[in-house]
């Protein structure tokens, strides 16, 4: 008789900020179902994320997209029939309690009352399906965001993660093993793309807006400034958010794809360098960008030329895998879960997590 | 039929099993406001303790409030998630039905009054009937100092229990009329909920976890906030008294 062999497949919630997400994904790399329910549209009109609302969302919307990543999965949960339906779906596929290893959610860092809905579904999950539950930093997950798509993650390596809520810069010396080499000192690469975006008038988030607008515009035009460029490793961009500021107020004629693409550039220049140089002084293998800010096209094309140049392996996720998603948790939590165990169902959520740095 | 029953509308989490002979188990943590901690723990606590297997398990009951934002979210979330990895369906019940629940032995108006926070406070009126206790008119969201005066205003004797009443008692209490439950009434029961929720569950009263909504009754206020800068009617919810259906949906 072959006796089975243990499940390695990770059920991974992500509801730290405004996307509501659930993946499964087998040892850590083979991602089996990943989906995104975007609150978007929802906070658009307040030029920002409301937590309050973001809350509200997280608690009507995971269900229904947990269940669909189980089925999308092959795993035998039953989507909750759509309101005033009378179609029951039957059965499909295994039985989750089966083929779980564990389920893992985000507990930090992000909006507390965000994040509790996530740690309360997965640990819930967990206990229903006696199957361990994982804590996983937010983090850590953007890190392991580039491996899913490229099994060949090599340490060390240089990790460059830029989103809306974090500009960092570390080395990855192996699985759950990190040095901070430095971060932004004032806003995060994408707080300034957001700032910007909206002082520019062209709505939320700023991010794609200034992406889509810099493609018409000049990026040599305005030399705004490259803060920090040559000391340390740490960033600072609330300077350029005010140089913009101050350059259109005292140049209202200026073409706005111009400025926005002459920012775009400043941003862009300040990240690919430092990362560049980093990995110079790390000797490290490999070159990783993660975090929303790495769906912008020119950080993208720069940051592969770089690589290139200086012959290091690089590690570009897909847009979707760069913003928020739950694979990268599940992923974060496969790796977490071989390293340390379980977690403890009294966790709760730690909306100010830092990254857990190699000792 | 075993119904778990999850209850977090207050600072208090409480967990409790019910069957066809009454609460089998009860478990209620007052202190801390660590919902998300203790919640998961304690219901594993209260099935052990009972002899319970979760597989046993063929409904979930709910309290969605009105009541601590944060803390529902938790208890919804949790319930909603058990129910689904049960496949079993869930029943729904209110933070202000379960405190009038298990004060019913009156012949007073029974005035559950919980903390809404920001000066205001959630309520609603009962009075018992065989069985249980039958809800006069809508659940609302308003000052004490106006419900205060209503109930001056209806000159007949009342009992006012939760946090709310606690916390706004002076105000409440200058009525002769009005008596004040005590401490230990402060808090809807997980034990009231799974009592609750066992006729419902016989009549098969259930609803699916995609149905569940959180009773906010005040919406948030980025929302309102947002109105007023762009000159908008205020909706049924923007204050005052609002209904069941005043919950929040997009
Ligand atoms: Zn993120």
């Amino acid at each position: 008789m072959v006796e089975a062999a243990a499940p390695r497949a990770v059920l991974g919630i992500e509801t730290s900020c405004d996307e509501t997400a659930a993946a499964v994904v087998v040892g850590g790399r083979q991602v089996l179902s990943s989906v995104v329910s975007s609150q978007v549209d929802l906070h658009a009109r307040f030029g920002g994320v409301v937590p309050e609302l973001a809350g509200r969302a997280h608690v009507e919307l995971l269900s229904p997209v947990v269940a669909e990543a189980l089925v999308e999965a092959g795993m035998d949960v039953r989507p909750p029939p759509r309101r005033g339906s009378t179609v029951r779906l039957p059965p499909v596929g295994e039985d989750p309690s089966r083929n779980l290893a564990a389920v893992a959610a985000t507990v930090g860092p992000g909006l507390i009352g965000s994040l509790l809905v996530g740690v309360s579904t997965a640990k819930s999950l967990a206990l229903v399906w006696d199957v361990p539950f994982v804590a996983v930093n937010h983090l850590e997950a953007h890190l392991y965001a580039a491996s899913l798509e490229d099994p060949d993650l090599r340490f060390p390596t240089v990790v460059l993660l830029v989103s809306g809520g974090h500009t960092m810069l570390v080395v990855m010396e192996g699985h759950g093993r990190y040095r901070l080499l430095g971060q932004t000192l004032d806003d995060a690469a994408g707080e300034a793309f957001d700032k910007v975006a909206r002082f520019l008038g062209l709505g939320y988030p700023g991010g794609p807006a200034i992406d889509r607008v810099a493609m018409e515009g000049d990026p040599e035009a305005i030399d705004f400034p490259r803060a920090l460029m040559e000391g340390g490793w740490d960033f600072s961009f609330s300077g350029l958010k005010t140089a913009v500021i101050t350059y259109v107020r005292a140049h209202p004629e200026v073409s706005t794809a111009d400025v926005a693409a002459s920012f775009q550039q400043a941003v862009v220049d300040v990240l690919v360098e430092k990362a560049r140089r980093a990995a110079k002084q790390e000797r490290a293998e490999a070159l990783c960008l993660a975090g929303g800010v790495a769906a912008n096209s020119l950080l993208r094309e720069r940051f592969l030329e770089a690589c290139q140049a200086d012959g290091l392996r690089p590690f570009v996720p897909s847009r979707a895998m760069c913003t928020d998603n739950a694979a990268m948790v599940a992923a974060a939590g496969w790796w977490r879960l071989q390293l340390e165990g379980p977690s403890p169902l009294d966790t709760g959520a730690d909306p100010a997590m830092g990254l857990c740095l190699a000792g | 039929m075993i119904i778990l029953g999850i209850e977090t509308a207050t600072q208090q989490v409480g967990v409790a099993l019910g069957g066809q002979e009454g609460v089998l188990a009860s478990v209620h943590v007052a202190r801390g406001r660590r919902h998300a901690e203790v919640l998961t723990p304690a219901i594993d606590f209260a099935c052990r303790q009972a002899r319970v297997e979760l597989a046993e398990v063929s409904a979930v009951a709910v309290d969605v409030g009105p009541g601590l934002f944060t803390g529902l979210r938790v208890g919804v979330a949790a319930a909603k998630a058990t129910a689904q990895a049960l496949r079993v369906p869930m029943i729904a019940l209110s933070s202000l039905d379960l405190l009038a629940f298990r004060v019913r032995y009156t012949d007073r108006l029974i005035v559950p009054i919980i903390d809404a926070r920001k000066g205001e406070v959630y309520s609603a009126f009962y009075r018992q009937v065989p069985g249980g206790a039958q809800r006069l008119g809508p659940y609302r969201l308003g000052g004490p100092a106006e419900l205060a005066a209503e109930l001056a205003a209806r000159s007949e004797w009342c009992l006012a229990v939760g946090d709310g009443a606690l916390r706004y008692a002076d105000l409440l209490s200058s009525e002769r009329r009005v008596t004040l439950g005590t401490a230990g009434t402060a808090y809807p029961s997980a034990a009231s909920l799974v009592e609750l929720a066992q006729p419902r569950a016989l009549r098969e009263e259930f609803v699916q976890p995609s149905e569940i909504e959180v009773l906010y009754l005040r919406r948030a206020d980025a929302e309102i906030n947002w109105e007023r800068r762009h000159q908008v009617v205020p909706g049924p919810a923007g204050g005052g008294e609002v209904g069941v259906s005043g919950s929040d949906r997009r």
